[in-house]
């Protein structure tokens, strides 16, 4: 009984390393404070292309019958530029259809900014006044959300997206709304 | 090159630790001389190369060297010299190289301090030191090297987080990582002490002052932390209950509790597996903080980047650490016989209420921390444990605490009366009464509680003075040993926190105002006009300026100054507040949106006593430097009869 006593802070400290590890490989993030869009209908969107010539971009591009990553970005945001190649690589090498807002961001810069790294974006608009953000509940940039075909939000993240999260979320969600 | 060569430093360093972890417990266990002392010249050497190393990382953060990663991501050409200094320590992987740093001038401090420790004791203690050594540095090297290069070298760097741009912040980290790793000696002297097989006043009075320096650095760091988010978060607040405070809180309790009960050891010769355990405890919370900081399990505003296969290495560390350590403890410490029954009503009664409460405390931190974390994943509901939990389970703890502390001084060892030890504290008592009924009938009739928190502030200076008066009675101020002033200074500075804090948290009063250029407001007592705005420019950042100036009865007072901050490299703002303190309050303004037309957003806080907080953190942090300097701990205990050499540990 008295030994038994010694060694209850040895199983404490492993119930707890074990609650550690299982957060730790769960993917879960404890930022993410979850969205009240998630299982909605993503918010109005309508705004001037940001690529001159093209038409605006509204909410039709999100009802098409196949999966839409929408990205909100801006050319003097650092974190953006981490997730850049993330977002080329999934246009170039998995075809997704990603919709790029610049927010809050002049024209010409934004497009500077992406002449030079590269165009993911199948079609872009521009939130000059950061209104459709506010619609969409953005806290900052960048911010990316998964919308399926019929227009219904399914995942919102906050923040850039990592390896991870294209591998583990975005990859399998894209696949999974395309059957 | 430098890099390299810190980078080399570094390798060596783990060799040298590999080597100082093993051998001379081998040496221990057979009793060869030999092998023993090579623990003291292998733990000097590891700190140099350390030392090395470290010192290559700041030379090329001093001369901006754009080739090393760690350089880029987080300095910035236009810094002041000051935060390109700090910025070293101001990420990750430097952090972590400052941890290894303390860790290593530690073992060599044991090394070089600890001539009068037995052979085997100070062999094992240094072994032990070297283990949690290579722990780091393997880390270091393996996951987080900070002397990676990167080609072609950017023209300038990423610049440091703009929160951290700060004298305050400067050394907060490092005075914390004192006392996180000072705990690694008092757990390397109770993981030896159970190898050992032997805990006794000799053990106590060695482990000591290593206990007590850590502790000093501790609540300098803590203090230092809660006196930045004072003023640079700008929201009049002194402490948050963030997951991050916490952390460094709970191995502050339990420190404070080993403090304690290390004199029980001492001097009666008793308690002795508990306060192996604490031992044990206060350097695994440490640890834990460094887990909770960097593995990204919790938010927190202390942005680290954040890495779960870093929180893995870390996590697998803890449980090597305090798993080994505790499996140890369950083994070993039910053989560590303690002597004697105890009367409640003694000194060591008392010590023993004060490391339940302390540990009550410690456990109560630790569960409101941890669990959103458990909620979160057994059922994925979010929640958010903050100030409400902790006002109403941390704070009533305190009070039996605060109640019982200054009586424990006045009972003697082994058997005491209760109520001559009342009887002489009736005075203080009588002035803490006073003391809540005038803040209740004087300053604010609503609050009892408040009032009631402010008598305890009172019942602690005062109580702590009677202890004083009481002891200079029988001999005289200079004849007092060092450790019981010491114990008097911490006890009343204690009191000078709670007093500041509940009078800051309680008494405050605070306006926001949308005020244009001339604007002119009235605040407790103050008038203030808003005189102008300025545009300042800083050397890595643009400033907005609002010059207020605060006049009372018609004349001119003071001058405040909040600007806003915009640093340019990270576009980050921050809010850089203007306080003008008299020691009794603190007139805090800080400045929020706004422009021309609309007018700015001021925020006026009227903060009584707050100053007392930082003060009392710093006289508890003097009364344990005091302590510190007492005789009994350069003179050592009283060598018992040397065991010979060839003996086995056993």
């Amino acid at each position: 009984m008295r030994r038994a006593l010694f060694i209850l802070p040895l199983l404490t400290i492993l119930l707890m390393a074990g609650f550690f590890a299982w957060s730790l490989t769960s993917g879960r993030d404890p930022a993410s404070i979850g969205s009240v869009l998630v299982g909605r209908p993503a918010p109005k969107l309508d705004l001037p292309a940001l690529r001159p010539g093209e038409p605006a971009l509204t909410d039709a591009a999100l009802r098409t019958g196949k999966p839409v990553v929408v990205n909100f970005f801006a050319s003097w945001c650092t974190p953006c530029l981490a997730e850049h190649p993330l977002f080329t690589r999934l246009a170039e090498r998995e075809g997704a259809v990603i919709v790029g807002v610049a927010w809050k961001n002049k024209r010409d810069d934004a497009l500077a900014w992406l002449k030079k790294l590269g165009d993911p974006y199948k079609l872009a608009g521009l939130d000059l006044d950061g209104r459709t953000g506010i619609d969409w509940g953005l806290s900052g940039v960048p911010e990316t959300y998964l919308v399926d075909g019929q227009g219904i939000v399914r995942r919102h993240f906050r923040g850039p997206i990592t390896e991870r999260d294209l591998n583990d979320t975005i990859l399998p969600f894209l696949k999974g709304a395309a059957k | 090159m430098v890099a390299e060569l810190g980078h080399f430093a570094l390798i060596l360093a783990l060799a040298v630790a590999l080597v100082q972890g093993t051998l001379p417990l081998v040496g221990a266990a057979r009793g060869d001389d030999r092998l023993m002392a090579l623990g003291r010249t292998a733990a000097l050497t590891q700190a140099a190369l350390v030392i090395v190393s470290f010192a290559a990382l700041t030379q090329a953060y001093v001369t901006s060297d754009f080739s090393v990663a760690n350089v880029v991501a987080n300095s910035h050409s236009a810094k002041p010299l000051l935060y390109k200094i700090s910025g070293v320590w101001g990420n990750h992987e430097g952090s972590m190289l400052l941890w290894a740093l303390i860790l290593a001038v530690f073992g060599a401090a044991v090394a070089l301090f600890g001539a009068n420790l037995p052979d085997t004791l100070r062999a094992r203690v240094l072994a032990i030191q070297a283990l949690i050594g290579v722990g780091f540095l393997a880390f270091l090297l393996f996951t987080s090297n900070p002397f990676e290069r990167v080609f072609p070298a950017p023209a300038d760097g990423n610049g440091l987080n703009p929160l951290l741009q700060d004298p305050g912040l400067a050394f907060h980290p490092p005075l914390l990582y004192l006392g996180y790793v000072g705990f690694s000696v008092t757990y390397a002297f109770a993981v030896a002490a159970l190898l050992e097989g032997r805990v006794d006043a000799a053990w106590a009075r060695w482990v000591r002052p290593w206990t007590l320096a850590a502790w000093c650095f501790l609540t300098l760091g803590i203090a230092l932390g809660s006196w930045w988010a004072y003023y640079i978060l700008g929201w009049g607040g002194f402490w948050f209950w963030d997951p991050v405070e916490n952390a460094s809180l709970m191995p502050w309790l339990a420190g404070t509790a080993l403090l304690h009960s290390a004199i029980v050891v001492e001097k009666r010769d008793a308690l002795k597996s508990w306060t192996v355990l604490l031992a044990i405890l206060a350097f695994s919370l440490s640890l834990l903080g460094t887990f909770l900081v960097r593995s990204g399990v919790l938010t927190s505003v202390h942005a680290f980047a954040q890495d779960p296969a870093r929180g893995l290495y870390i996590l697998g560390f803890l449980i090597f650490v305090t798993g080994g350590g505790l499996a140890l403890y369950a083994w070993r410490a039910p053989k560590l016989a303690s002597q004697g029954l105890f009367q409640p009503v003694s000194r060591e009664g008392a010590l023993i209420l004060n490391n339940l409460l302390l540990c009550t405390l410690a456990a109560t931190v630790l569960l409101g921390t941890l669990y959103p974390l458990f909620l979160d994943l057994l059922t994925g509901a979010k929640v958010s444990v903050g100030p409400p939990f902790f006002n109403a389970t941390f704070v009533p703890v305190c009070a039996p605490l605060f109640a019982a502390l200054c009586v424990g001084p006045f009972l003697g060892w082994k058997r005491a009366e209760l109520w001559p030890a009342l009887m002489r504290l009736r005075l203080a008592f009588i002035v803490a009464v006073a003391a809540a009924i005038v803040a209740l009938t004087l300053i604010d009739s609503r609050s009892m509680l408040a009032a009631l928190a402010f008598g305890f502030g009172v019942w602690l200076i005062v109580g702590s003075l009677a202890q004083l008066a009481d002891r200079v009675r029988t001999r005289t101020l200079r004849n007092l040993p060092r450790a019981t002033l010491g114990m008097i200074v911490s006890h009343a500075a204690l009191g000078v926190v709670v007093l500041g804090s509940v009078a800051t948290s309680s008494w405050n009063v605070e306006l926001m105002q949308v005020m244009k250029p001339g604007d002119r407001i009235s605040f407790a007592g103050y008038a203030v006009q808003l005189d102008r705005m300025d545009e300042v420019q800083g050397p890595n950042y643009i400033a907005e300026r609002a010059t207020l100036s605060v006049s009372v009865g018609g004349k001119p007072y003071t001058v405040l100054q909040p600007e806003r901050r915009l640093f340019t490299v990270q576009r980050r703002q921050v809010a850089e507040t203007a306080i003008q303190t008299n020691f009794l309050r603190d007139l805090y303004a800080t400045l929020g949106e706004g422009d021309p037309k609309q007018g700015w957003v001021i925020r006026l806080y009227l903060n009584p006593l707050a100053p007392w907080i930082w003060l009392g953190a710093a006289l508890c942090a003097l009364g344990g430097f005091i302590s510190l300097s007492d005789r009994r701990l350069r003179v050592g205990a009283p060598q018992r009869t040397r065991r010979p050499l060839a003996q086995p540990a056993e």
